[in-house]
């Protein structure tokens, strides 16, 4: 079973990518007891977030790493 | 966190809004059927964000408030066997019973243990192998296929002292059951994103081909929630009711086809017992002939008895949206979350724990 280490805000659980085979290092995906069920389009959930950017808002933050 | 603060901005959440405020002219009845959104909506106010007339109703799903009263009750039985190691969920252990709850009976010497996810109690059972272990597997969509997962993860392992108490939910029959109902008030729904995350739009396109009602497929944090909203309000006072997708970043229209494949193999639909509400055609799943070894309630002698709840407590309305936690006279009073009388007060997706942590201050005592 494939496996990812992944961060959430400061605590990293590992998670099985059985049902997200695609995702990769740095991705963002969404976790249900363990396994990862969706990789969150980066372009969608970014509409709202370039916004805020632009007016320095946000806090910059480390992606997820892969074992 | 990234694409977590952004969809809890409060400028956005007011923008938003007003732009409801706007484009509502009468009143309107939504319904988001996800526990864990009503406890958004409870923790950030949303609803006092709205118009008075948009009014939100709660739905029915809070996984551990609908898992039926003798499933429960099975646990805690099978629990209490000295060669039974019962896993389970956090939020399952103080849910109550008909007689105690899987904390008093763990108090009383029985090995509960609470997993985070269900490979863990595939581990447990492997370095156990004199006892037998139980797996409480209970959910929505969502959760349906990690625990197909572990089924099949024992099988093919050859595990011969695992087994599954297995009581599992589908959201389309239950809002198709509300429909139905007399007493439905509801005019539009916020389906619930993570289980479309799993099986996709499709089966939401039937119940508006057949109740003429608009569903928008929504998210969890308040900035999903409030455009949710939105959409319905605008398909509502257009006339119109057709299926959106508020939830593009997590969901799409056909949904994770590996997790519906796991889900396929080892659970099969069946009619099931909601907490509450009573038993709903072809609203559940239940394990295949083919893990028929996996299931606790073949492996194990267990009566079939039917209980009642406690007369106070009227979860069952609660849980259709029929009424509020706050119209419950037990409410904060005689149930609180240290001392439940019903399941919607004791996880964190149940209206009336929603209620008690953040609404507390509007009922005058
Ligand atoms: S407040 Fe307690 S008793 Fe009343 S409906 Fe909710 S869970 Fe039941």
């Amino acid at each position: 079973m494939r496996a990812a280490r992944v961060q959430f805000g400061g605590i990293v659980r590992q998670v099985s990518l059985s049902f997200v085979p695609e995702a990769g290092l740095g991705d963002y995906v969404m976790v249900h007891v363990g396994f990862a069920i969706s990789r969150v389009d980066s372009l969608e959930a970014e509409r709202t977030y370039k916004l805020l950017e632009e007016m320095g808002a946000l806090e910059p933050e480390l992606p997820p790493a892969e074992e | 966190m990234k694409y977590l603060d952004e969809y809890r901005d409060q400028r956005i959440a007011r923008a938003l809004a007003s732009e409801i405020v706007q484009r509502t002219t009468r009143p309107w009845v939504l319904m988001e059927i996800c526990g864990g959104q009503t406890h958004t909506i409870m923790r950030y106010g949303l609803d006092e964000l709205l118009p008075r007339g948009i009014e939100l109703v709660h739905g029915p799903g809070c996984p551990v408030c609908v898992t039926p009263l003798e499933t429960v009750d099975k646990a805690i039985e099978l629990a209490l066997r000295p060669d039974v190691i019962l896993v389970s969920y956090g939020d399952m252990l103080r849910v109550p019973g008909s007689r105690s709850d899987l904390l008093r009976a763990k108090a009383q010497g029985a090995d509960v243990r609470i997993a985070y996810s269900p490979t863990e109690a595939v581990k447990i059972a492997r370095s156990n192998p004199d006892r037998k272990v139980v797996f409480l597997a209970i959910g929505f969509e969502t959760t349906a296929p990690a625990n197909a997962m572990a089924a099949w993860q024992a099988k093919r392992e050859g595990l011969t002292n695992f087994s599954m108490l297995v009581s599992h939910v589908l959201v389309p029959p239950a809002i198709r059951a509300l429909m139905v109902s007399q007493t439905n008030r509801v005019q539009g729904f916020i389906a619930p994103g993570h289980v479309c995350t799993v099986v996709g739009c499709k089966d939401y396109e039937g119940l508006i081909r057949d109740f003429r009602i608009p569903i928008v497929v929504g998210g969890f944090e308040p900035v999903d929630i409030l455009e949710a909203v939105l959409m319905l309000v605008r398909q509502l006072e257009a006339g119109e009711a057709k299926l959106e997708n508020q939830y593009v970043r997590s969901v799409s229209y056909q949904g994770n086809l590996p997790a519906q494949q796991i889900m396929a193999e080892v659970f099969e639909v069946a009619d099931q017992k909601w907490r509450g509400i009573g038993s709903i055609p072809q609203s559940g799943l239940r394990l295949r002939e083919d893990y028929s070894a996996y299931d606790a309630n073949r492996i194990f002698d267990l009566g079939e008895l039917t209980v009642d709840e406690p007369a106070e407590c009227i979860s069952a309305q609660v849980l259709q949206g029929l009424k509020k936690p706050t119209d419950c006279p037990a409410f904060g009073m005689r149930c609180t979350p240290e001392n439940p009388l019903g399941a919607p007060m004791v996880s964190t997706e149940g209206a009336c724990a929603a209620y008690y942590h953040y609404r507390r201050h509007a009922v005058a005592t």
